[in-house]
């Protein structure tokens, strides 16, 4: 359009008068799709590549621990006459012979033990051990730590004020010291427990250093998931929708379950996944110390306190436990810090 | 503060308290009480011993001559170690123990301050990835995993050092950088994250824009500030210490206290468990108190409650 010359024109365009048409209504709308707070993390973590790489070879551990057990040709307490103390790949003179004989023998991908006991096969049970110890640790610790945390946070005042004096004391007390204690004074009740009352069989197979290490967990690790829940629900508690479900008559377990944890999720399961890691770790040093699974179950611990005698001349029945450990602790690190990364950022010092 | 540090005091008090009466009563839950061996003894020597160690007494009398002899400093006498006291085993463990333990919490502060300062500094970089690589890779590795690495390479491949035993100065490498390979990592983490954060402040442009080098900034204003976080953690850095060392001195068969709890935790020498459990939670209990308030008097910003 020519340029209007009229000074005392107001410089109107006529099209700037005409109606939209519909490509100029889309763009008007700002709203996007919604993205849930979900939808948000996982695509942070998604996006994150040494925590899908860590998720990667954990699943692959998993697999390992939990799966091929089943498949695979050996049991980790069968004690295979004359095949005691072989190297990676090789047979004993037995199972040269039923080669021989055409028929097909699963090498010892590890070698064997000193009581012919196929190390691999032995390796994968330590580390479902390792890693049930960790995962069921760290639910108990969820669960009493949050529950507690919320319920501190949520009534406040006086019930907060001795809650949070409990918490202190325990904060200070030196775990693994109570941990040892009560794994050596647990030995006798809970054996007797497992042997003269019926129904407690599953003592033995677990064995009572595992159950008083999961007690102590229970009793003495959820403190600092219990800080943790409080002081988000601190917040939290404030927020008008609390007032709302109040006005509505929800009941107190009511606005905590439904209002409070459920919007410290991220917090939840960041914090529940750094304690995986660390479960492992203090169940790997009691085992190393002995005081762990009971024979002949093993966990990847007492595997490399098993392997210590005869450290020069079997190097890798040391190394194989030890670098898994390593792995597992440190992929679960890097995953936690990816899930902290997507789902709570705040939590970063 | 006079008022904050009697009641930190107070507050370690309660807790080595609620740790001895603890460990006293999970004590006389073993069934058969502490003498019950291998071998039983004969009910004379039964009796005899019942009374050497007031058995025979109803609990509340037991308790109290316990925390009496607590207090008074008094651990109790070995039961499989003729002749020897708790305080004859820790009076002979613990320098040791300490010494090692000593010198690997001042290593890994030398090394780990440095190297997590200089991380900082060159944040985003290729050096700060490598160091932030190996790092969080010291964090995965169990003391008990190092330190028979170590073994199998630097005893039994290299021969350089000697594998058990605590007799020269040479003696002292391998276990020591095996205490000291975790702390290193963690506290060059925590010392990265809080330097980083210091550096994004206002005094630091302040610092910048006013003509301080770069030397004097890092070191004087931001390293200052930084340093905060790593001191309260000296006090789960010496609970680490003290529960590594009982892997340490296993491995590398040191004639320490950790090594002296755990033959003792083997061969079921009750008053050895109970004595040294109370001493090493006081020890962690009075380190965490004084580093509580050590925290408060160096940083005046943290308001006291």
């Amino acid at each position: 359009m020519s340029e209007n010359k009229n000074l005392l024109s107001f410089q109107l365009k006529t099209e700037d008068f005409e109606k939209a048409s519909e490509n100029e209504k889309q763009d008007l709308v700002v709203m996007r799709e919604s993205v849930s707070f979900w939808k948000d993390g996982m695509r942070r973590l998604l996006r994150n590549k040494i925590a899908m790489v860590s998720l990667a070879v954990l699943v692959i551990i998993m697999l390992f621990a939990f799966v091929v057990p089943y498949f695979y040709p050996y049991t980790y307490k069968d004690q295979i006459r004359g095949s005691e103390n072989l190297d990676p790949f090789e047979y004993s003179q037995e199972e040269m012979t039923r080669i021989e004989n055409g028929e097909s023998v699963f090498p010892h991908v590890l070698g064997t033990d000193n009581l012919g006991r196929d190390l691999a096969i032995r390796l994968m049970m330590g580390a479902r051990v390792s890693l049930l110890v960790g995962i069921v640790a760290s639910i108990i610790v969820l669960i009493i730590g949050s529950v507690y945390g919320a319920v501190s946070a949520y009534f406040g005042g006086f019930v907060d004020i001795i809650m949070m004096r409990i918490v202190d004391i325990i904060y200070t007390v030196p775990d693994i010291l109570i941990i040892i204690l009560l794994s050596v004074v647990l030995k006798h009740p809970l054996q007797s427990i497992a042997d003269n009352v019926p129904g407690f069989d599953w003592i033995n197979t677990i064995g009572v250093g595992l159950i008083s290490i999961f007690i102590v967990f229970g009793l003495l690790y959820w403190v600092g998931m219990a800080r943790m829940v409080r002081s988000q629900i601190l917040t939290l508690k404030e927020q008008e929708y609390v007032t709302a479900a109040r006005a509505l008559g929800a009941g107190h377990g009511r606005i905590i379950r439904k209002h409070l944890l459920t919007n410290c999720i991220g917090t939840l399961i960041v914090i529940t996944t750094l304690q995986i890691p660390s479960s492992i770790f203090t169940e790997s040093f009691l085992s190393f110390l002995g005081l762990g699974v009971a024979a002949p179950m093993t966990s990847l611990g007492s595997m490399a306190s098993d392997a210590l005698e005869g450290i020069t001349s079997y190097p890798h029945r040391l190394l194989a436990p030890a670098i898994l450990i390593s792995v597992i602790i440190l992929t679960f690190n890097l995953f936690g810090d990816g899930l902290r990364d997507a789902f709570d950022p705040k939590l970063k010092d | 503060m006079t008022k904050y540090i009697i009641k930190r005091i107070a507050l370690g008090l309660l807790t080595v308290f609620i740790v001895a009466t603890l460990t006293f009563f999970l004590m006389r839950l073993v069934p058969g009480g502490p003498f019950l061996s291998e071998k039983t003894p004969s009910a004379a020597t039964l009796k005899a011993l019942e009374e050497k160690y007031h058995f025979n007494e109803p609990l509340s009398v037991q308790y109290r001559i316990y925390m009496e002899n607590l207090v008074k400093g008094d651990f109790g006498v070995s039961m499989k170690r003729k002749g020897t006291t708790v305080n004859d085993i820790i009076a002979k463990g613990f320098p040791v123990s300490a010494r090692i333990g000593g010198l690997s919490i001042l290593i890994s502060f030398c090394i780990g301050v440095p190297i997590g300062t200089y991380a900082a500094y060159k944040r985003g970089k290729f050096i700060d990835k490598i160091i932030m690589f190996f790092a969080t890779c010291g964090i995965a590795v169990p003391s008990f995993v190092v330190s028979t690495i170590l073994l199998i390479v630097f005893s039994g491949w290299l021969g350089w050092f000697p594998s058990f035993g605590l007799t020269t100065p040479l003696h002292y490498v391998m276990p020591v950088t095996a205490l000291c390979v975790y702390p290193t990592a963690y506290i060059s983490r925590l010392m990265r994250s809080s330097m980083l954060d210091v550096l994004g402040q206002d005094y630091m442009r302040t610092a910048k824009a006013k003509g301080v080098g770069q030397f004097s900034s890092l070191f004087k204003h931001a390293l200052r500030n930084s340093i905060l976080p790593v001191v309260t953690y000296l006090g789960p850095l010496l609970a680490y210490t003290v529960v590594g060392s009982f892997v340490i001195e296993k491995i590398f068969n040191i004639p320490g206290l950790g090594r002296d709890f755990i033959s003792s935790i083997t061969s079921r020498d009750y008053p050895v468990i109970m004595g040294t459990t109370v001493f090493l939670a006081l020890l962690l209990v009075a380190i965490n108190v004084v580093v509580d308030i050590v925290y408060k008097i160096i940083d005046p910003r943290i308001k006291l409650k």
